[in-house]
């Protein structure tokens, strides 16, 4: 993986192939009688997907994320990227190709903004002027203006904008994959929201593939295209977070996606997602009307709340596409059975 | 005649500003002898310092150094070390090597303990992060903690500046040379110009050094670091 | 030194075994003196500084100009002035005294926790009882450190006033009478015994933190 063939545009970048992350029989003990931090996991991130880590404090996953790129080494099993495993690659040359972005941001308080995202470039030796282009793409790409930030120091930025410089830091050498430690934790929920989305909207556009941790499961549903459930070192249930909702593995699983896990489903599906029932002869004034990609949550919750049997989907341009009711809303969780499979 | 009147009588009598009993070369014995000690010193403490910070091995050294320096007044240490130092050389060990050699120890401990704490109390999150990103230990210790470590290690180098000048100026009573000699002659001839002169020089001295420390620093360290960016 | 003469004259230490007490006795004197002086001055300085933040640069930029004046400068300028007598070697060691302890006064009682300050406002404390039982306590350990650093400095110094006259200095006496006369005897006297008291007071310090700080000692045990 030479970092040097990285290309100046996003979708130059978007072209190159992104990686698979696979997790064979991993494990993390601690001196030879203590107790495993991390045990026997294995899971397979294909390239381009986002998996989320997610578990109780002290589950490992924090440890297993670590150990991706060494800051933790395994003791058993294997951590292949791409097909290799990472034991027989230079540590920091491994390091240098993957974007780590972790709690406290850790931004260079003596750098300016631009110099902290330049960091592994200007490790790897890049030519200033090609520094220069990168970093003012990356800052225009997590929503900052190069001209208002490159200058500035982390002292002066707000904890959602240095979370920002922290992501476009991660950016820089264009990795194909990430490592993300909690990023959105130290934020307040509205930035926090706020990054979560434009995050969305960056991971739709560079498909890179990530592993990230959070404790959060709601945050694990809303931004992860695969779930993998720790507790106490080992994987408790792995897949996309719909079947996780729908059929969590046992008890905990159960209890860590909540009680309203029918409720987070619906957050997964859109109006346009559901056949629409005819409008027939009805009027159709005063009824709520939905965009395609209004969440079937929210439809169902403003359904409640104007107290009428349906609603009005509409299509891309605003004209009615049929009616949508609680009854339709309901049975859309319907292709799961209520209990959980042990 | 009143001290004021003599300093200053002394201090523009241009007879005292040539030859070897002059004032500009007794500066600038003082002022070669304190960088050239201070360089001397810097060239072991700095290094172990960022070694000792940088790797957390050998910190017992730090804890010892710091109590050591407080516990040494620098009067003790060049007379204790007369006896000795005489054995070497006679003459130069009765006054210059026993000041200078002083000199060199006493500037020891700060720049030490400084640049040690400078280094250490780099957040350990950053150095993670860095880790992270692929830096080698040598690149985390030249990029993240010298420049961050900077303030606390130019305090450093700033004590031990100062910590020179004052232990040259004793050195006087001992036989050094620099501008200190004023001090002494001038005492033993009842010189008053010529004492208190010295003493405004020495004084000038010692603060111009501070001054012009503070002043490297300043444009040395990050403006991000400072706070005074904002 | 004389060749031919041995390092160390056991005989001549024997001999002056008072004087030598008497000296270590000058020494402890002067620098009691210098410290309870100092740290009464310091403290006022300190709580001005507390109640006008704007003054405290001011004040610790003068303590430090007094203190970066070599202390030789400082006893011989002062000699002339206020003469052969204890004000002249007091004068400077107090001064000396301040840049250390001015600011760990300040420190001292800036770490006390604000929480912990409004809950015993919460409590219905009294102003004085406050500062009393709450953040004068809390306050000791920086404050102790501050007074240990400028001690066992001040012991240090007072070495050096023995240029004022032979009266003076304490053990510097040794120091610098040894010197002239080419004794070693005497220098190695008086320069180790001025390293042992420093050290020995050091020690007393921490000893006297312990005491002072059970909490801190209590935390040390629950590890």
């Amino acid at each position: 993986m030479s970092l040097a063939s990285v290309g100046n545009s996003t979708t130059a970048s978007a072209e190159r192939r992104a990686v698979s992350l696979e997790f064979r029989d991993v494990s993390k003990q601690y001196g030879r009688d203590g107790a495993a931090a991390v045990e026997r996991l294995s899971f397979t991130v294909p390239a381009g997907a986002v998996c989320a880590l997610v578990g109780p404090s002290g589950c490992g996953k924090t440890t297993s994320l670590k150990m991706v790129n060494r800051l933790i080494e395994p003791t058993g099993g294997e951590i292949l990227l791409d097909g290799e495993d990472i034991m027989r690659r230079d540590v920091t040359e491994l390091r240098r190709g993957i974007g780590y972005v972790i709690q406290q941001v850790g931004l260079f308080p003596h750098l300016t903004v631009a110099e902290n995202v330049a960091v592994v470039p200007s490790l790897e030796g890049w030519p200033r002027d090609r520094q220069a282009a990168r970093t003012a793409e990356l800052l225009a790409l997590v929503g900052l203006d190069p001209a208002a930030y490159a200058r500035r120091f982390p002292s002066q930025l707000s904890g959602g904008e240095r979370q920002r410089v922290g992501v476009a830091r991660a950016l820089a050498a264009d990795p194909p994959l990430m490592l993300m430690d909690e990023p959105f934790a130290a934020v307040d929920p509205i930035a926090r929201e706020r990054l979560q989305d434009e995050f969305l909207r960056l991971q739709r556009e560079l498909a890179k593939t990530i592993l990230f941790v959070t404790h959060d499961i709601d945050e694990a549903v809303k931004m992860g295209d695969l779930i993998a459930v720790m507790n106490q070192g080992r994987l408790v249930q792995f897949g996309a977070p719909d079947a996780i909702l729908a059929r969590p593995a046992s008890d905990f699983v159960a209890a860590l996606v909540g009680a309203d896990r029918g409720l987070k489903r619906l957050s997964l599906r859109t109006v346009g997602d559901l056949a629409p029932e005819a409008i027939g002869r009805q009027t159709l004034d005063g009824l709520p009307r939905f965009a395609p990609g209004t969440k079937l949550r929210d439809a169902l919750s403003a359904l409640l709340a104007a107290d009428t049997r349906g609603g009005v989907a509409l299509d891309g341009q605003g004209g009615a596409r049929g009616l949508v009711t609680v009854d339709a809303i309901a049975s859309a969780l319907n292709d799961a059975p209520p209990d959980h499979a042990r | 005649m009143d001290i004021v009147t003599a300093t200053l009588t002394w201090l523009t009598d241009p007879a005292n500003w040539q030859g070897p009993n002059g004032i500009p070369s007794r500066l600038a014995e003082h002022v070669a002898l304190s960088g050239a000690s201070l360089v001397a010193a810097a060239l072991i403490a700095l290094p172990l310092g960022l070694f000792i910070g940088h790797t957390g091995r050998f910190s017992w050294l730090i804890a010892s150094s710091a109590n050591a320096w407080r516990a040494l007044p620098s009067f003790a240490v060049i007379g204790l070390l007369v006896p000795f130092t005489t054995l070497v050389d006679p003459r130069e060990g009765f006054t210059l090597y026993p000041t200078l050699l002083a000199m060199i120890v006493l500037a020891g401990p700060p720049l030490l303990v400084n640049s040690y704490q400078g280094v250490a109390s780099v957040d350990r999150d950053l150095v993670e992060a860095a880790r992270g990103m692929g830096m080698t230990g040598p690149q985390i210790l030249r990029r993240l903690e010298i420049p961050i470590a900077l303030p606390v290690i130019g305090t450093g180098v700033r004590l031990a500046a100062v910590q020179v000048i004052a232990t040259a100026t004793l050195g006087s009573v001992f036989g050094f040379g620099g501008l200190g000699r004023y001090i002494v002659i001038g005492e033993d001839t009842q010189n008053t110009g010529q004492e208190f002169g010295g003493v405004v020089l020495v004084a000038t001295l010692a603060l111009v050094t501070f001054g012009a420390f503070t002043l490297i620093e300043r444009r040395l360290v990050s403006p991000g670091l400072s706070g005074t960016v904002k | 030194m004389s060749t031919g003469e041995p390092f160390v004259r056991w005989d001549w230490i024997g001999d002056h075994l008072g004087a030598i007490a008497d000296r270590v006795g000058q020494s402890l004197q002067l620098a009691a003196i210098a410290v309870v002086l100092g740290f009464v001055i310091s403290f006022a300085l300190a709580t001005i500084a507390i109640r006008r933040r704007r003054l405290y640069a001011p004040i610790v930029v003068a303590a430090t100009v007094a203190y970066t004046i070599p202390s030789f400068a400082l006893f011989a300028a002062l000699v002339s002035i206020t003469g052969l007598t204890t004000v002249t070697a007091e004068v400077p060691l107090v001064l000396y005294t301040l840049v250390l302890l001015v600011p760990n006064i300040v420190a001292g009682f800036d770490s006390v926790p604000p929480e912990v300050l409004d809950a015993a406002n919460g409590m219905g404390f009294s102003r004085a009882q406050r500062w009393r039982r709450v953040e004068l306590p809390l306050a000791v350990p920086l404050i102790v450190a501050g007074v240990r650093l400028a001690t066992v400095s001040t012991i240090g110094l007072v070495t050096v006033s023995a240029i004022i006259g032979n009266s003076f200095g304490g053990l510097g006496y040794y120091i610098l009478d040894g010197y002239h006369r080419g004794f070693s005897t005497e220098i190695l006297v008086g320069g180790s015994l001025s390293i042992v008291l420093a050290v020995a007071a050091d020690v007393a310090f921490v000893a006297l933190q312990r005491v002072l700080t059970p909490w801190a000692r209590a935390r040390a045990a629950v590890r």
